[in-house]
């Protein structure tokens, strides 16, 4: 069963960066603030650190790093980042930046930590459901977490991963019972804050949905002012049998900021998980998703589309890995790239021995808007059953004149024709963002950064996006 | 409205307009007829500024103006109208968004107010009954998965939208049934006016059974070869193109015959 090969990180011997991080980890957890730990969490913490220590940080000589150069994010000291809501001295306070409470759960984490005035989780939880910080749910449920924190210990795909594992002391669980089904979204924003300390911070998320249990996730990652901040998440998800997960992610943070995050899930059989990306932010912006469809009839649905600019670095490694029979997979990731932007994608599909019946397809398309605009695309197949059906496809292309003419010819000028078509071609990503408030979200986001939201009934999206928060904040009270 | 004189152009260094001269006075709808390769096309996409034609000599004038100064955006505006043989599928962008963009886009640039959603709404849905295109249509991207039919229709909406003074048809009539050609002269036919004049570019007599033109040109081997009222299209139908494009056929004085 080894089909995937997973690349061991380029040794190096220790530098500066890492030389002793895990004694200065573990140092950390005598600190005050620092919340009482099973001891199976000292022992992962501990074993995480001591493989970081071994390895070292991925360079591009790694191969899954080969166009994601991270020195500048490993130059913000790796220590304590401010406590909680670090408004002092920041223009902006966390609250203008998470903005009015969607419906349903929202947790806040700043710098790391739960935020507990800015959150809530809400009071139409169904029974058993629960929505709580990690930091508590580590306590309470002691072992309950443990395999977890076992996921990838010792089989870490690169040190950033083991440091979460390493240094996540908060973030946010979600245990849904089997059969319980949260109706409305429930909303994580994570809200990096240097406020002039610029500091790592690893948050995390546990989604563990028991058999037929379902719910709607939704992740937004914002930095404030004082940066550069560095955000190392994660979210685990354990899908039971018939479990259903919708995720959405909007990463938003500042062009000064460095976002590393991963998604990895486990689905079992006949469960469903969607997650899509929206990405705007960062210096760099790392969008990890480690799928393994565990279980016979699984249903995996992942779109991505990243708008690069200029100074931006966006890399998107997808591996989905078909471990049993008859499941489905399906990625569309798209890329807009501007400026001296830099995308990435590497998608990574693997059909394991005996499961036959596989039905896959990847597509990466990437539209490049200036001549210094820079994309790297490598959709790979790896198929080792039979019966599958699989297809995989990669285009990067310029704007098409002829429709670029075609407008222009009804009066619309060169550039607002530029704009809508780079919308156009962004839009089939943004509708999978549903029809609610997670979908005026990354309208929101979009945006802000340039891109004109379409609107089927040809209302022009700056006034609808305006009306709607409007229309938000008035009626919905937090 | 229109006056070509003399123009030549060329693509890819391969001149396919050897001095063409055409003129459409204000409210008269002409039909340019012509065998394939006789740069029927060419002259729909000289007249609406398409990029990789040049123009090597010869001008345009639209009211007095000359048109080929201006951007493709600036004849839109200033009432030019392509309807295009080959719609463009543009995917991801509704075709009511698209409507509405273009509307308002040429509004701003006459220093109109835009159009509001609603009257926009009640705009669009009275001329896509006149073209009778199904208003789920309108929610799909533009001409995206639309059959031959559907774009054209398509085509004659937009023109329909934005009520040009000089609309260019270029084989809006290729491929349509007896329904849909019927729809098109219709929609042609109501936007006949005093101030607006049209263009219609095509290979068979067909269209101009149902929209009868004020005067017929034959174009061929890159030139107007003869011009004629509308019973000359009948003559083409009966005899064809053949020997029309012999540089030694000499063309019709078309500029002197109406010229202002």
């Amino acid at each position: 069963m080894n089909a995937v090969t997973r690349p061991a990180t380029a040794r190096r011997p220790p530098s500066g960066t890492d030389s002793g991080l895990a004694a200065q980890i573990l140092d950390r957890a005598s600190e005050p603030g620092w919340p009482p730990e099973p001891g199976w969490l000292r022992a992962a913490r501990r074993r995480a650190a001591a493989w970081v220590e071994d390895h070292g940080f991925p360079t591009t000589k790694h191969e899954d790093w080969r166009y994601t150069k991270i020195d500048a994010a490993l130059a913000v000291p790796m220590g304590t980042p401010p406590e909680g809501a670090a408004d002092g001295g920041a223009s902006v306070s966390v609250g203008d930046l998470v903005g009015p409470h969607l419906s349903g759960a929202r947790i806040v984490v700043v710098n790391g930590r739960v935020v507990p005035e800015l959150s809530s989780t809400g009071d139409r939880l169904p029974p058993g459901a629960r929505v709580e910080a990690l930091a508590g749910a580590l306590q309470r449920l002691d072992g309950r977490l443990e395999p977890s924190w076992l996921w990838r210990a010792g089989d870490y795909p690169h040190a950033l991963r083991a440091m979460n594992d390493a240094a996540a002391v908060d973030g946010v669980l979600i245990d849904l019972p089997p059969g319980t089904v949260v109706e409305d979204p429930i909303e994580v924003v994570f809200v990096a804050m240097p406020a002039g300390q610029p500091s790592w911070s690893h948050p995390r998320v546990i989604v563990v949905a028991g058999a037929g249990a379902g719910a709607t996730l939704g992740e937004t990652y914002l930095s404030g002012p004082g940066g550069p901040a560095v955000t190392n998440a994660l979210t685990q998800v354990h899908l039971g049998a018939g479990a259903q997960l919708a995720h959405h992610v909007l990463q938003g943070e500042r062009t000064d900021s460095f976002h590393f995050s991963s998604l990895e899930a486990r689905l079992a059989e006949g469960s469903r998980l969607s997650s899509r990306l929206l990405a705007t932010g960062g210096r760099i912006g790392r969008h990890e998703v480690d799928v393994v469809l565990a279980g016979k009839g699984a249903d995996v649905d992942l779109d991505g589309l990243f708008l690069t600019g200029t100074g931006q670095h966006h890399d998107n490694p997808v591996l989905v890995d078909h471990a049993a029979p008859g499941c489905t997979s399906r990625q569309l990731y798209k890329g807009v790239i501007s400026g001296d932007g830099h995308g990435v994608f590497n998608g990574h599909l693997v059909v394991r021995p005996g499961a036959d019946g596989t039905d896959a397809a990847q597509v990466n398309k990437n539209l490049l808007l200036s001549e210094r605009a820079e994309v790297d695309t490598r959709p790979r197949l790896e198929i080792n059953a039979d019966d599958v059906a699989c297809t995989h496809g990669a285009a990067v292309g310029q704007l098409d004149p002829d429709a670029l003419f075609y407008l222009r010819s009804r009066g619309v000028s060169e550039r607002e024709a530029r704009a809508v078509l780079v919308s156009g071609f962004a839009h089939e990503i943004l509708e999978r963002f549903g029809s609610g408030p997670i979908r005026r979200r990354a309208e929101e986001l979009a945006t802000a950064a340039g891109l004109i939201v379409l609107d089927e009934d040809g209302r022009s999206s700056g006034a609808v996006t305006a009306a709607t928060t409007r229309a938000r904040r008035g009626g919905r009270p937090q | 409205m229109l006056v070509v004189d003399d123009l030549h152009a060329s693509i890819g260094g391969t001149e396919v307009l050897h001095g063409l001269t055409l003129e459409v006075p204000d409210g008269e709808v002409h039909a340019v007829m012509g065998p394939n390769g006789s740069g029927k096309s060419t002259l729909a996409y000289v007249l609406a500024g398409r990029d990789p034609y040049q123009v090597t000599a010869g001008r345009v004038l639209y009211d007095g103006a000359d048109l080929l100064a201006m951007t493709p955006e600036e004849r839109a505006a200033a009432g030019v109208f392509l309807g295009f043989q080959h719609p463009v599928e543009i995917p991801g962008v509704p075709t009511m968004y698209f409507l509405r963009t273009a509307l308002n886009a040429q509004r701003r640039s006459r220093g109109e107010e835009e159009l509001g959603p609603v009257e926009f709404l009640a705009l669009v849905d009275a001329k896509r009954r006149l073209v009778d295109m199904d208003r789920t249509l309108l929610d799909r991207a533009v001409n995206d998965g639309f059959s031959g039919g559907e774009r054209k229709r398509n085509e004659i909406l937009q023109m329909l939208m934005l009520e040009p003074r000089l609309a260019v048809l270029d084989e809006t009539d290729s491929g349509l049934d007896i329904d849909a050609l019927r729809v098109i002269a219709a929609g042609v036919s109501s936007l006949r006016a005093p101030n607006r004049s049209a263009v219609l570019i095509t290979h068979h007599q067909r269209l101009l059974e149902h929209l009868i033109p004020d005067r017929v040109h034959v174009l061929a081997g890159g030139r107007i070869v003869r011009s004629g009222g509308a019973d000359l299209a009948a003559e083409l139908e009966a005899h064809g193109y053949a020997g029309l494009d012999d540089p030694g056929v000499e063309a019709f004085p078309v500029s002197t015959a109406t010229a202002r």
